[in-house]
C-alpha cells in the first residue's frame, strides 16, 4: 500500500505565520477584535441616535437614552425586573418546551410518513402563514385568564413554525447517507436515530430558535392582551402613569433578553453538535 | 488484433465462479425505460468496470445489484442465492462519499460494524487496520470537512474494507477528485485488488480508468440501458503504470472503446 | 399520497378536517365550535356587513401603506448592506436582532408614540415585515456570482449597468423571496397591532364577537383572515416561480 497522505499538510495550514513579526500580529489582532469593534460602533450609533431623538424631543413620551438606561438600572436594583422575568418566563419556557418537544416529534413523523404528511402538513402550513394572534382572545375565553392560556398562547404560535421545519429538517435529509446505511443492512430503527435525526439537527434548531422567537412575540402579546402580568405588566403600568422611561426599558430588556437567548442556543449548538462547524 | 495485448470480445457463456449473477434484470421509471433485459455475471477475484455514456443506467444497475434500487423484473443472485436487498456480502462506495459530517474518521470508518453491533473496541480495531491500510494514520480523529476530496473517498473505502464483504461495489469513486489524485488511486485501487481478494464492480465513465482498472469491462449504451458489448483488455499489471499507460495494446483498447461509445457523444 | 391507485392532492386533508369539525359542530359539545356550515353561511352575511366592509378598507389600508414603507425601505437598505461592508457592519447587529425580536412588546409604545388610531397599525406592519426583506435582499445581492460581474467587467460594464443589469437582477430571486416572507409577516403584525389597539379594523370586530360569544362570525372572520394570507402567500409565489427559470439556472 502506498496511499500516504500526510497528517501535517492539513495541521500545518493552521500554524501559518510562526515567524511572528510585529506588523503581521498587529493585523491579525485587529482582525480579531474588527468584530467586537464593529458591534460598539453599531451599538453606540443607534443609542446616539436615541439619545439625540430623546432631547430633540420628538415626542413628550420619547424618552432619552440615558434616561432609559438609568430607569432600567433601577428596575434591577430595586427588584422590579427579576420576579417579572420569572412570571413571563413561565409560561414562555413551559410553552417552548411543550411546543419542541410535540413539534419535533410531529415534524419527524411528519417527515418519514407520507400519511401523516397528507393529514397533517396542510394544517400546519396554514397555521403558520396564519395570524394565530387573533386566536389569542378565544384562549381566554377557555381556560380564563392564568397560566394555561399565556402557555397556549406560546404553543400556538411556536409550534407550527417547529413542526413545519422538523419536517422539511428530515424530508431534506441527505439520500446518499440513508442509502449508506441501508447498504450495510441498517434496519428502520438505526436510520432514523443514527442517520436521519443527526443530518436533520441543523435545519431542527433553525426551527426550535424560529419557535422560541415566535414564543417570545406570544408571550408578549399574551400579557399585554390577556391579562398584565410579568413584564407585559411593567410596560401596561409605567405606561399608565406616564412613566414612559420605565416603560421603554422594560421593552427594551425584553427583546435584548429575546436576542440574547436565542444567541445562546446557537452557540450551545454549535458547540455541542456540530463538530463540522466547529473551529479549531 | 493479432498481440496478446489487445482486447477480445468474450462469449457471454456461463463463468464457471460467478459470484454475482444478473439475470433478465429490467428497470422502468414511470414511462422511462432504464434498463433493458440485463444478463451479466460478474467472477469471483476480478474487476469489472460497467463503462457508458451518462443515461446508460451504469448506477443504477450497480445500485440494483447492491439492492439499494428495487429492478422492475429479473432477479439478482449473489453466491447463486437470491437477494433482494443489501446483504453482508456486498459494501458500497458511493460516488459523493456519503461520509457523515458529524462523526469522526474513526466512527465514520466503524460505521458498518457499528450498525451489526460490533463491540467499540473490536470495531475501532478492525477501522484503525484499514485507516492505516488506505495510508490515513493519524487522521483517526479528524472530521470529514477537514480532508480533502481524496482522502474522504479513502475513508469511504475503508470503511467498505472494514465489514469484510465479498463484493465492493463502487460508484464512479473517482469523479469527484481531481486528475493526478485520481491516477494515484487507480495505482492503488489495483494493489487493493491485489492484496485483498475480493470481486470488484466498479462503475466509471472514463475510458481511461476502465481500461486501465478493469480484468473485463462491459459497456452499457443507452435509452434503454443495455449490454452492447463485453471486452477483456487483457493488460500485463506485472508492468508499471507509466509503461501501461503508453501500451500500444492499451492504447488500442481505449480507441476501439471510444469508436464504440463516439455514436452517443453529443 | 395515494389511496387506492389514485393520487389525492395534499391540500385535500383540509376539506378532511373541515369535515371534522363539521361533525364536532354539530354534536354540539364545545359552544366554541359551531358547525362548519353555519360558520360559512354566517361569513357570506358577514361580507355583506357594511362593519366589516369598513374594517377590511381599514386593515387593508395600514396593511398596504406599511408593506409599501416596508419593502421602500428594506429593499435598498439591504441591498446598501449587501454592496457597502461600512453599512453592513453598523445595521446588521441590529437587521439580525429585530428579524427574530418580540416585536409585539413595542406596539404599546407604539401606541403611545402614534396614537390609538391606524398609524400604530401601520408601522406595526412595517416593523413585522421590513427586517426580513432587508436581510433576504442582503443575501440576495451577496451571492451574485463573482464570475458575472467579472464578465460584466471584461465587456466594459459600467459600474450602473453591472448594478441595474447583473446585480440587481441576479439578486431579485432572494428579493422577492424576502418580500413573500415580510407579506406573511406584515399580515400578522396588522392583526397583533389591530387587537392590541383593539378600537379598528378587525381588532375592533374580534374584540366585538369574542364579547358577545359570536363564534360563528368569530370564526369567519379567522377563517376569511387565514385564507386572506394563504391567497397572498401563494399569489407571490406563483410570481416568484416566473422568474425561477433564471434562478434556477443560476
Amino acid at each position: 500500500m502506498h496511499m500516504t497522505a500526510s497528517p501535517h499538510k492539513v495541521s500545518a495550514a493552521g500554524g501559518a505565520g510562526s515567524g511572528s513579526s510585529s506588523l503581521v500580529d498587529t493585523l491579525i489582532e485587529f482582525a480579531g477584535r474588527r468584530k467586537g469593534f464593529w458591534v460598539f460602533v453599531s451599538l453606540a450609533t443607534l443609542f446616539t441616535a436615541w439619545e439625540i431623538a430623546g432631547r430633540v424631543p420628538i415626542s413628550f413620551a420619547f424618552p432619552t437614552f440615558l434616561e432609559t438606561v438609568s430607569a432600567l438600572v433601577e428596575m434591577a436594583l430595586d427588584g422590579t425586573l427579576l420576579p417579572a422575568y420569572l412570571i413571563t418566563f413561565q409560561p414562555l419556557v413551559i410553552g417552548v418546551a411543550v411546543s419542541a418537544v410535540l413539534g419535533i416529534a410531529l415534524g419527524i413523523v411528519m417527515g418519514l410518513s407520507d400519511k401523516a404528511e397528507w393529514l397533517l402538513a396542510p394544517v400546519f402550513i396554514v397555521l403558520q402563514a396564519a395570524p394565530m394572534a387573533a386566536l389569542v382572545p378565544l384562549v381566554t375565553f377557555v381556560y380564563g385568564i392564568g397560566l394555561v392560556a399565556k402557555t397556549l398562547a406560546v404553543i400556538m404560535l411556536a409550534l407550527p413554525v417547529i413542526v413545519l421545519n422538523s419536517y422539511k429538517a428530515v424530508r431534506h435529509v441527505n439520500p446518499s447517507l440513508v442509502d449508506m446505511c441501508r447498504s450495510f443492512q441498517g434496519n428502520r430503527f438505526q436510520q432514523i436515530f443514527k442517520i436521519i435525526i443527526p443530518d436533520a439537527t441543523p435545519v431542527l434548531f433553525a426551527g426550535l430558535r424560529l419557535g422560541i422567537a415566535a414564543g417570545f412575540i406570544g408571550v408578549m402579546l399574551a400579557e399585554l392582551l390577556i391579562t398584565p402580568t410579568g413584564i407585559g405588566d411593567l410596560i401596561t403600568y409605567h405606561r399608565s402613569i406616564a412613566n414612559y422611561a420605565h416603560m421603554y426599558a422594560a421593552v427594551a430588556s425584553i427583546i435584548a433578553v429575546s436576542t440574547l437567548t436565542l444567541a445562546a442556543l446557537q452557540y450551545v449548538e454549535l458547540r455541542f453538535l456540530r463538530p463540522e462547524k466547529r473551529r479549531k | 488484433m493479432a498481440s496478446p495485448m489487445t482486447a477480445r470480445v468474450a462469449e457471454t457463456t456461463s463463468k464457471p465462479d460467478a459470484i454475482v449473477e444478473v439475470r433478465d434484470i429490467c428497470k422502468r421509471y414511470g414511462d422511462l425505460e432504464a434498463l433493458r433485459n440485463i444478463n451479466l455475471e460478474f467472477e469471483r477475484g476480478k474487476l469489472t468496470t460497467l463503462l457508458g455514456p451518462s443515461g446508460c443506467g451504469k448506477t443504477t444497475l450497480l445500485k440494483i445489484i447492491a439492492g439499494l434500487v428495487p429492478s422492475t423484473s429479473g432477479e439478482i443472485r449473489i453466491n447463486g442465492k437470491v437477494v433482494t436487498g443489501p446483504g453482508p456480502e456486498r459494501a458500497f462506495v458511493f460516488q459523493d462519499f456519503a461520509l457523515m459530517p458529524w462523526a469522526t474518521v474513526l466512527r465514520n470508518v466503524a460505521f458498518g460494524l457499528e450498525l451489526k453491533g460490533v463491540s467499540q473496541a473490536e470495531r475501532h480495531r478492525v477501522a484503525k487496520h484499514y485507516i492505516g491500510e488506505v495510508g490515513l494514520n493519524g487522521f483517526e480523529e479528524k472530521y470529514p470537512h477537514e480532508l480533502s476530496g481524496g482522502m474522504r473517498q479513502r475513508v469511504g473505502i475503508a470503511r467498505a474494507f472494514s465489514v469484510n464483504a465479498d463484493v465492493l461495489l463502487l460508484d464512479e469513486p473517482f469523479s469527484a477528485v481531481d486528475e493526478q489524485n485520481r491516477r494515484k488511486f487507480q495505482e492503488d485501487l489495483l494493489q487493493l485488488v491485489e492484496k485483498e481478494r475480493k470481486t470488484f464492480l466498479f462503475v466509471t465513465h472514463s475510458i481511461e480508468e476502465a481500461v486501465y482498472v478493469s480484468d473485463r469491462i462491459v459497456l452499457l449504451s443507452p435509452r434503454p440501458g443495455r449490454v452492447s458489448q463485453i471486452i477483456e483488455p487483457n493488460i500485463d499489471r506485472s508492468a508499471a503504470p507509466d509503461v501501461i499507460r503508453r501500451d500500444k495494446g492499451y492504447l488500442d483498447v481505449v480507441e476501439e472503446i471510444w469508436q464504440g461509445l463516439r455514436q452517443y457523444a453529443e | 399520497m395515494t389511496l387506492f391507485g389514485m393520487k389525492i392532492p395534499m391540500m385535500a386533508s383540509l376539506l378532511f378536517w373541515a369535515l371534522l369539525w363539521e361533525i364536532v359542530g354539530r354534536l354540539d359539545m364545545i359552544f366554541l365550535i359551531p358547525p362548519m356550515s353555519s360558520i360559512i353561511t354566517t361569513g357570506f352575511d358577514l361580507v355583506a356587513t357594511n362593519s366589516w366592509q369598513a374594517a377590511s378598507m381599514v386593515t387593508l389600508r395600514s396593511f398596504v401603506l406599511g408593506m409599501a414603507l416596508a419593502i421602500g425601505i428594506g429593499v435598498p437598505l439591504g441591498i446598501a448592506m449587501g454592496r457597502f461592508r461600512i453599512v453592513d457592519n453598523i445595521f446588521g447587529l441590529w437587521v439580525n436582532m429585530f428579524v427574530s425580536a418580540p416585536l409585539s412588546a413595542l406596539v404599546p409604545v407604539l401606541m403611545i408614540l402614534f396614537g390609538l388610531g391606524e398609524t400604530t397599525v401601520f408601522v406595526t406592519v412595517f416593523l413585522f415585515a421590513v427586517w426580513i426583506i432587508v436581510l433576504d435582499a442582503r443575501a440576495g445581492v451577496m451571492q451574485v456570482p463573482v464570475s458575472l460581474i467579472e464578465m460584466g467587467r471584461s465587456y466594459g460594464a459600467s459600474r450602473l449597468a453591472i448594478f441595474t443589469k447583473i446585480i440587481l437582477l441576479s439578486a431579485l430571486p432572494e428579493i422577492l423571496a424576502g418580500i413573500r416572507i415580510g407579506l406573511i409577516r406584515g399580515v400578522k403584525g396588522v392583526v397583533i397591532g389591530q387587537i392590541l389597539v383593539s378600537i379598528i379594523g378587525y381588532g375592533e370586530l374580534f374584540e366585538l364577537y369574542s364579547r358577545s360569544f359570536d363564534m360563528e362570525r368569530f370564526w369567519a372572520l379567522t377563517i376569511i383572515l387565514f385564507a386572506a394570507a394563504m391567497l397572498l402567500s401563494a399569489g407571490v409565489e406563483l410570481f416568484e416561480k416566473r422568474i425561477e427559470y433564471y434562478a434556477g439556472a443560476r
